[in-house]
């Protein structure tokens, strides 16, 4: 059986599914049942400046995109930072790490970007015995209007600094939390290697506007009449999060800085697709929201059966697999020529490739067969762009035939086996220069 | 408990028996099942449902408006083809035609219940009352047609929003055809037969006068020359013979007639039904004619079909329902002759059949059926009121393409044309085309 534990910046974990800082992790009867279901650490809820604490709006807090059966697909959330006393959290924390020793404690932090702040937090924060902080720049509503969160994390000279102090005020390992709401995410995770950050976790929540409640022309959820932005996660976030995650993972300046993935993770193939993009491991908010804690079974049987079919002994054994076959457009081999292909006994004649390749692509489908209804590709046009495969409601009815040899039926060139790229493309005109 | 009063008795069950056994046999889908139900359509290029509805409803459309949030615009959909989408939500044998084709089908073997989705957009329509429909400027020609059936109606209502004056001459007290008359109980519930007929006339211009038949003091002739136009969806009226030995005795009965009595009955218990009842036929009246004698409390039913189950004209899906009810289907078998005892029939001979090229023939054996009430649903025939003047074929009125008779000026559809399928949908569809054609006839 495959060995899940997680060995992340000198924090051990039993497993690599740690529960993001979010109200699953808000009090100790939350995580302690959240460990017992066998979730293998947790960054508690963040926690704000001594004195009295932040307060929530007390109409709803959040808005969602469902599928057609209310599958819930994103969340959205105007929830702020922790609003119990700092010293509440702080004697809970220290009772669930004494108690559960072996499972990952990181405590969630965000107080105003002075260093005078983080000078008085951060002994406290240690005095629990936590494994680790993480700095919340990412809270992309409410606190960022008072300079924090994302506002901190939109600057990368912020980052650098708060995480500078940081590490000079306490000996714990240090991850910075990371907002997707930013045009390059390659700038603050810089800043926060720069600074001197052990790691670098993301993404926060996505700004945004979930819906607007066309009786009343108001955002949702609505709070007597008004809305506000508000960040959004869960699923639909998946493919932003793994996007920034490999730009980290492959940006020369940051390549191995540790990574804690976040956003959409949501079943065990969700978590091995971001180890694979190099992640040490994954925090779950929105599943365990729209679930409960128990969904970790499934996500850690999961990962270890999938270790187990393709041989991975431990989680290293394939971590960082993906990253080197992440590349930019220009390096895509050019040469490589592809044509759908339907298998007919799979085929059930809805049309749909059709529509989407007569109507808006590049009309290379056929739809009938001697006077009859039936669906096949014209390799004269197809341009391999995958659209049908997308479209078509059948597992594996369509697919991509690679054409090795021959002559490709729609430019009428010879197939070249060899790979070339843009960067090489006599239509390319820096190609050109470069050759002049 | 089945109850064993011997002979034809009425009161079998108990009154909350009756309630449960005739409410909807296909409960509406709720909102929430809706929208689950219509994520499923994968709204097909040239949706083969489309092409199998007899009435070619724009089906992947209204699905995908209820999907989006508005069943009234999906009705709005059903209706432009088809103003008795209710009622063929609730009878179209869906199995057979748009469900059949669906691709689901042929991909899980679980179509999209396109005839449940269709139901909650028309009934969402209808609950708030209104007419989809507003009519064109009146153009002052006037059109009679006879038989207030889903055929007549259909045609008056498309007629009447051209903006053309119909009159509807109806024999029977209420109008709504077979729908009001024949369709099994369970399947048109709440009265919903009158309350679409009232939907349909909803839209103005139409007169109905009900009792007046054709050939009883209304001939075709006046018609013709009071009116501009003339359409005929007068069903069938006869019932063919049984041409067994005794089938004049007293508990030989039609299944049509059985039926409209059933579907007007106020009181269930009142309705007289056999201990043991025979049904002879193979289509969808013998089968609802079982079901129903079944559900009234008939302790054994079964049902005569003299070839096998793929010859039936009933569906697979419905010889099912007759078997979960409790009928027993003999197949290959006839009736030889009816058994009387004091002038009543107390039983069925009958003779096992085989087929060979094509041809049945009895096999010389018999055997007994003990039947207090036996229901002839062997199939219904053409009878002509016009004196002869129009053309048939194969029995039935011959028409073209636009349900042109061989009378100009006279059009006609639904069961009394040859060449149909004797089913609500594809009545309705034949009035709808017949009234394009008159309106095209009176334009020109
Ligand atoms: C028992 C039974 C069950 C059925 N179940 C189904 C089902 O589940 N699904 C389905 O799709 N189809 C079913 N059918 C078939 C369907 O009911 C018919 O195909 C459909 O009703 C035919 O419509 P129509 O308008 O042609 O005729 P009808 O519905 O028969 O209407 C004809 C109308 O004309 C009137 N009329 C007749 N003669 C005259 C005259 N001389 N003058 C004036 N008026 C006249 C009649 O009173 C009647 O109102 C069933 C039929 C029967 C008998
Ligand atoms: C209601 C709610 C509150 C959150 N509060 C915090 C917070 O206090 N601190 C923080 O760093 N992230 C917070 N987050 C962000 C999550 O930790 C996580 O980054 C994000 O939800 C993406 O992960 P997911 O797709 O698994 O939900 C919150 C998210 C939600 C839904
Ligand atoms: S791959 Fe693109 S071009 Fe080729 S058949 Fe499919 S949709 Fe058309
Ligand atoms: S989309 Fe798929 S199933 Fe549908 S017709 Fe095309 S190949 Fe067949
Ligand atoms: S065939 Fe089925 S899936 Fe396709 S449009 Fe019709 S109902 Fe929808």
């Amino acid at each position: 059986m495959a060995d899940l534990r997680s060995h992340f910046i000198g924090i051990k974990s039993p497993n690599p599914f740690w529960l993001a800082s979010a109200p699953p992790t808000d009090k100790e009867y939350n995580v302690v049942r959240a460990f017992k279901a066998g979730w293998g650490g947790v960054v508690w809820k963040t926690l704000g400046e001594e004195g009295p604490p932040i307060v929530n709006v007390n109409g709803p807090r959040y808005g969602a995109i469902h599928g057609a059966d209310r599958r819930l697909l994103g969340l959205n959330n105007i929830e702020l930072i922790t609003d119990r006393p700092l010293e509440v959290n702080l004697q809970e924390i220290k009772r669930v790490k004494r108690e559960w020793p072996d499972r990952a404690m990181i405590v969630s932090i965000m107080v105003p970007c002075n260093e005078d702040s983080w000078k008085a937090i951060l002994p406290k924060v240690e005095e629990t015995g936590c494994d680790g902080i993480e700095l919340n720049f990412g809270c992309p509503h409410g606190m960022s209007e008072r300079g924090m969160g994302s506002a901190v994390g939109q600057v990368p000279e912020y980052i650098e600094m708060v995480t500078r102090w940081c590490k000079q005020y306490s000996r714990m390992p240090v991850i910075v939390k990371l907002t997707p709401n930013i045009t390059d995410i390659r700038y603050p995770a810089r800043a926060a290697k720069k600074g001197g950050a052990d790691a670098v976790s993301l993404i926060n929540t996505i700004s945004s506007i979930v819906s607007v409640d066309l009786d009343n022309f108001a955002p949702v959820p609505t709070i007597d009449g008004k809305g506000s932005h508000g960040g959004y996660c869960g699923p639909a976030v998946k493919p932003i999060a793994l996007n920034m995650v490999a730009e980290i993972a492959r940006d020369p300046e940051t390549r191995g800085l540790p990574i804690s993935a976040i956003g959409g993770v949501t079943t065990w193939r969700d978590a091995a697709e971001f180890i694979s993009m190099s992640a040490g491991t994954v925090q779950v908010c929105t599943a365990a929201m729209t679930y409960g804690f128990r969904i970790v079974e499934e996500m850690k049987t999961g990962l270890a059966r999938w270790m187990d079919e393709k041989g991975y002994a431990t989680i290293e054994d394939f971590r960082g697999r993906a990253v080197p076959n992440v590349t930019d457009w220009q390096y895509l081999n050019l040469n490589y020529v592809t044509k759908a292909h339907i298998d007919q006994d799979l085929c059930i004649k809805c049309g749909r490739c059709y529509a989407a390749c007569e109507d808006t692509s590049h009309q290379a489908i056929f739809k009938e067969k001697d006077g009859k209804r039936h669906f096949e590709v014209n390799d004269a046009e197809c341009v391999a762009c995958n659209l049908c495969v997308e479209v078509c409601p059948v597992d594996n009815c369509i697919t991509m035939v690679r054409q090795t040899e021959g002559v490709d039926p729609r430019t009428r060139r010879k197939i070249n086996p060899d790979y070339a790229n843009w960067t090489t493309h006599p239509n390319n005109p820096m190609a050109l220069k470069a050759a002049e | 408990m089945a109850d064993v009063k011997p002979g034809i008795s009425g009161g079998r069950l108990s009154q909350s028996d009756y309630a449960v056994n005739f409410g909807d046999i296909h409960p509406p889908l709720d909102a929430h099942e809706a929208l689950v139900e219509s994520d499923r359509c994968y709204f097909c290029h040239d949706a083969p449902c489309q092409v199998a509805c007899p009435t070619a409803i724009d089906i992947p459309m209204f699905i995908r408006q209820i999907q989006t949030g508005h069943p009234k615009s999906a009705a709005k959909t059903i209706f432009d083809q088809n103003i008795f989408g209710g009622m063929c939500a609730r009878v179209c044998p869906t199995e057979t035609l748009c469900e059949e084709a669906c691709v689901r089908m042929e991909a899980e073997g679980k179509p999209v219940k396109i005839g449940l989705l269709q139901r909650y957009a028309t009934d969402a329509f209808m609950a708030d009352g209104g007419q989809p429909y507003e009519r064109a400027k009146p153009t002052g020609k006037k059109v009679a047609v006879v038989g207030g059936g889903p055929a007549g109606l259909a045609c008056a209502h498309r007629l009447a929003m051209h903006g053309h004056e119909v009159t509807v001459f109806e024999a029977r007290p209420k109008s709504g055809g077979l729908n009001e008359y024949g369709i099994a109980a369970y399947k048109s519930t709440d009265d919903f037969a009158q309350k679409e007929v009232d939907f349909i006339l909803g839209i103005g211009g139409i007169t109905v006068q009900n009792g007046k038949k054709l050939g009883a003091g209304l001939d075709l002739a006046d018609l013709q020359k009071d009116y501009d136009a003339v359409f005929l969806g007068i069903g069938l009226q006869g019932v063919n013979a049984l041409g067994a030995q005794n089938d004049d005795a007293a508990g030989v009965e039609d299944a049509v007639g059985y039926i409209a009595d059933l579907r007007q009955a106020s009181d269930l218990s009142a309705l007289p039904v056999g201990r043991r009842v025979v049904v002879i036929g193979g289509g969808m009246t013998a089968v609802d004619v079982a079901v129903q004698s079944k559900l009234l409390g008939a302790e054994d039913v079964t049902i005569v079909y003299r070839r096998g189950p793929e010859q039936m004209k009933a569906s697979a899906y419905e010889q099912e329902v007759a078997q979960t009810r409790g009928v027993r289907i003999k197949h290959w078998a006839m009736p030889k002759a009816v058994i009387v005892k004091d002038g009543k029939a107390v039983g069925l001979t009958c003779e096992y059949t085989s087929e060979a090229n094509g041809k049945l023939t009895g096999t010389g054996e018999t055997f007994d059926l003990p039947a207090d009430m036996i229901f002839r649903a062997i199939g219904q025939a053409y009878v002509d009121f016009t004196g002869g003047k129009l053309a048939l074929e194969g029995g039935r009125i011959k028409v073209d393409d636009e349900k042109r008779t061989s009378v100009r000026g006279v059009w006609a559809g639904g069961d009394c044309v040859a060449g149909g399928q004797d089913l609500t949908v594809a009545s309705v569809d034949d009035g709808r085309r017949a009234a394009e054609s008159i309106n095209l006839f009176l334009k020109a």
